[in-house]
């Protein structure tokens, strides 16, 4: 018989990325309103003893494989042993991030086990002892409610990052740590051929708090330097309109949108953007939406909670020391 | 060297979408349908392997007789030949059911490489692919932003959160293409193209055909299903600030920090 709730962690660089604990945390509430326990599995390379302290987050036992070969993420170690992991524990539902790696790991884990996943979940609650789950569709356009089929187990759900609510960590409460005996594969049909971090640690787009993008209106990637002045203010990741990214005035992976990335910042700062479909269809559920656009009719503005109708040349300048001022103040 | 390059057709990124009257599906009826962005960088991609490699390009589509369309498009466009997987029969399949559909097909077609979106910009569900290159027990190499073949190996670049990850695999494998248009900059599809596509083989395929069962795909087979949908809650316009610049700038801040405290 299917039993409990099982998180699986992302563990990067020597520490597990946030949205570990976050899933952790959900999953605490699932397995608490299924009255049943919550575990974890921990894939990695120098995880140690960092594992019992994914009880800080109601974990209760944590199966860890630590080997130098899932060291960096590939599908093809890191899935076979996850896989022989949940065959035994029989867990209802399965929680996994939905990070890069976490949305590529989650599908190809999901065939495996011939299960049901929803991806990119937003909120996730139990009834009648199933799993449901709300996710984005059209890149947030519309959401839609996921059901499992009657008694189809494991119900696999991908977690979006900066979603679910993380439980204040309780540094006394420790989870009982298993080391399972799985082989962990050579894995000799993908390499890892190498990892370059980007330059200056950049804050990646869908994780960052704040961002600061610019479109058409900036003109040319000279005038950017005026946003990356303002998000190293901010602590803030600078993002980009498609055309503004077409024009290759910036990277692709800065582009918002539908065919670029959904994001949900708490402060969302739109400059020289005009608002269309594909781009609001990206970063309309960011919490506050600032609109700095020349043209008053910009469509931008039905989706700003403040608008500022201005040249940006005209008023980022002032903005920016305006910031300064609060920042070198509080 | 054989590509097969897997194609869904989704609704115009332009489309508002409404709900219809049974509220789990989108109201379709003034749809206009497009090739999936993502798919359209997997046709360019496999395209240029067509030019530097000879290699025969093949789209493969699940979906209703609309899809022709798209399938046509990217025969214009330069592909070889197409195919489609059209029945009922899998209307309601969820990711898993639409990868075995997809993973059948491609038994009966010979391929080294198979090209697909990292994600179908209507449902977002980001398995459909790699689910079918674990059905065939492929490798995958997931949100290709560069593709290279060489001796039998295929490498890609992928970006992940703060990095960038250079990962090889050995052929026949499935690649998910990620990037943005800026990076796979699509051919159009030139006027003797879209006349040659006219004449260029499209064979359309049932599950029968497939060698599967009815009781094995669609609805009846799905693990998950959507049982409801809504739309985000309508966001209200907010305010537009006046006076002058400094006024404004001044205000901006205090609202960002005392009212919204967001900075
Ligand atoms: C299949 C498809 C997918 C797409 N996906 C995306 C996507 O993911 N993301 C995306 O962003 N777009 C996407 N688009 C493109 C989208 O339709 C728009 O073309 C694009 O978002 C427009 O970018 P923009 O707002 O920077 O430029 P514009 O629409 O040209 O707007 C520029 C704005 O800047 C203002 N401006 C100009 N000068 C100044 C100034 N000095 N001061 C203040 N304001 C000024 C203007 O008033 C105008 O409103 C997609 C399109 C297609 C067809
Ligand atoms: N019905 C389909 N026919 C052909 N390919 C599909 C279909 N559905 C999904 N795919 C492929 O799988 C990718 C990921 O889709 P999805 O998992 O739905 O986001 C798409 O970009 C397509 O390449």
């Amino acid at each position: 018989m299917a039993q409990g709730v099982c998180v699986i962690t992302e563990f990067r660089e020597g520490a597990f990325r946030r949205v570990s604990f976050e899933i952790a945390s959900e999953g605490r509430r699932l397995a608490d309103e299924l009255g049943e326990p919550l575990v974890a599995i921990a894939l990695g390379e120098s995880i140690g003893d960092l594992a019992a302290d994914l009880g800080n987050y109601g974990v209760e036992k944590v199966y860890l494989v630590d080997a130098p070969n899932l060291k960096d993420y590939r599908a093809e170690t890191y899935v076979p042993v996850a896989a022989e992991i949940i065959g035994k524990l029989d867990p209802k539902v399965i929680l996994t991030p939905a990070s890069v790696d976490g949305k590529d790991f989650s599908a190809r884990l999901a065939a495996r086990l011939g299960a049901g996943l929803a991806t990119d979940c937003t909120e996730l609650k139990v009834e009648g002892g199933s799993l449901k789950a709300k996710r984005p569709m059209y890149a947030g356009k519309a959401f839609a409610w996921y059901e499992w089929a009657d008694g189809t187990w494991p119900q696999m759900a991908s977690c979006r990052p900066n979603v679910m609510d993380c439980l204040a960590p309780d540094s006394a409460k420790k989870a009982e740590v298993e080391k399972p005996e799985v082989e962990v594969a050579e894995g000799n049909k993908t390499q890892v051929v190498k990892v370059e971090k980007d330059a200056g640690g950049k804050l990646d787009l869908t994780e960052a708090e704040i961002i600061i993008s610019g479109g058409r209106g900036m003109k040319g990637p000279e005038n950017f330097a005026m946003l990356e002045e303002l998000a190293s203010l901010l602590g803030a990741a600078v993002g980009a309109s498609r055309s503004a990214v077409d024009s290759g005035w910036r990277p692709h992976a800065d582009q918002v949108g539908q065919t670029g990335k959904v994001v949900t910042p708490n402060l969302y700062i739109a400059c020289g953007i005009s608002g269309a479909i594909q781009h609001l269809a990206g970063m309309s559920s960011s919490k506050y939406i600032v609109a700095v656009n020349k043209d008053p009719e910009a469509p931008i503005f039905t989706k700003a909670d403040y608008g500022i109708v201005e040249d940006l040349f005209q008023f980022l300048p002032t903005f920016i020391e305006e910031v300064k001022t609060l920042k070198s103040t509080c | 060297m054989n590509v097969v390059v897997l194609l869904k057709q989704v609704p115009d990124t332009e489309t508002k979408i409404r709900i219809s009257g049974d509220g789990k599906s989108i109201d379709t009826s003034d749809i206009k349908w497009i090739m999936n962005p993502y798919d359209e960088y997997a046709v360019e991609a496999a395209l240029r392997l067509q030019g530097s490699a000879g290699a025969k390009v093949t789209i493969l589509s699940m979906g209703p007789e609309r899809v022709v369309e798209s399938i046509r498009t990217a025969l214009a466009m330069g592909a070889d030949q197409g195919v489609l997987v059209d029945d009922p029969g899998t209307e309601g399949s969820d990711a898993l059911g639409k990868a075995q559909v997809l993973a059948a097909a491609l038994r009966s077609l010979e391929f080294d490489l198979v090209f697909c979106g990292h994600r179908a910009v209507d449902d977002d569900e980001n398995q459909v692919g790699i689910m079918v290159a674990e059905l065939l027990g492929i490798p995958h190499l997931g949100l290709a932003v560069s593709v290279e073949i060489e001796d039998g190996k295929v490498k890609i670049q992928r970006p992940i959160e703060g990095a960038r990850v250079t990962l090889e695999g050995v052929l026949p494998a499935l690649v998910t293409f990620g990037g943005a248009h800026a990076v796979w900059n699509p051919r159009y599809a030139s006027l003797p193209g879209i006349m040659k596509a006219k004449k260029k083989p499209l064979e359309t395929k049932t599950i029968a055909d497939l060698g599967l069962a009815p009781e094995d795909v669609g609805v009846q087979a799905a693990k998950v299903k959507v049982t409801a949908m809504e739309l985000p809650a309508e966001r209200q316009a907010g305010r537009k600030l006046e006076g002058e610049t400094a006024d404004k700038a001044k205000e901006l801040v205090r609202l960002l920090h005392e009212e919204a405290k967001v900075i």
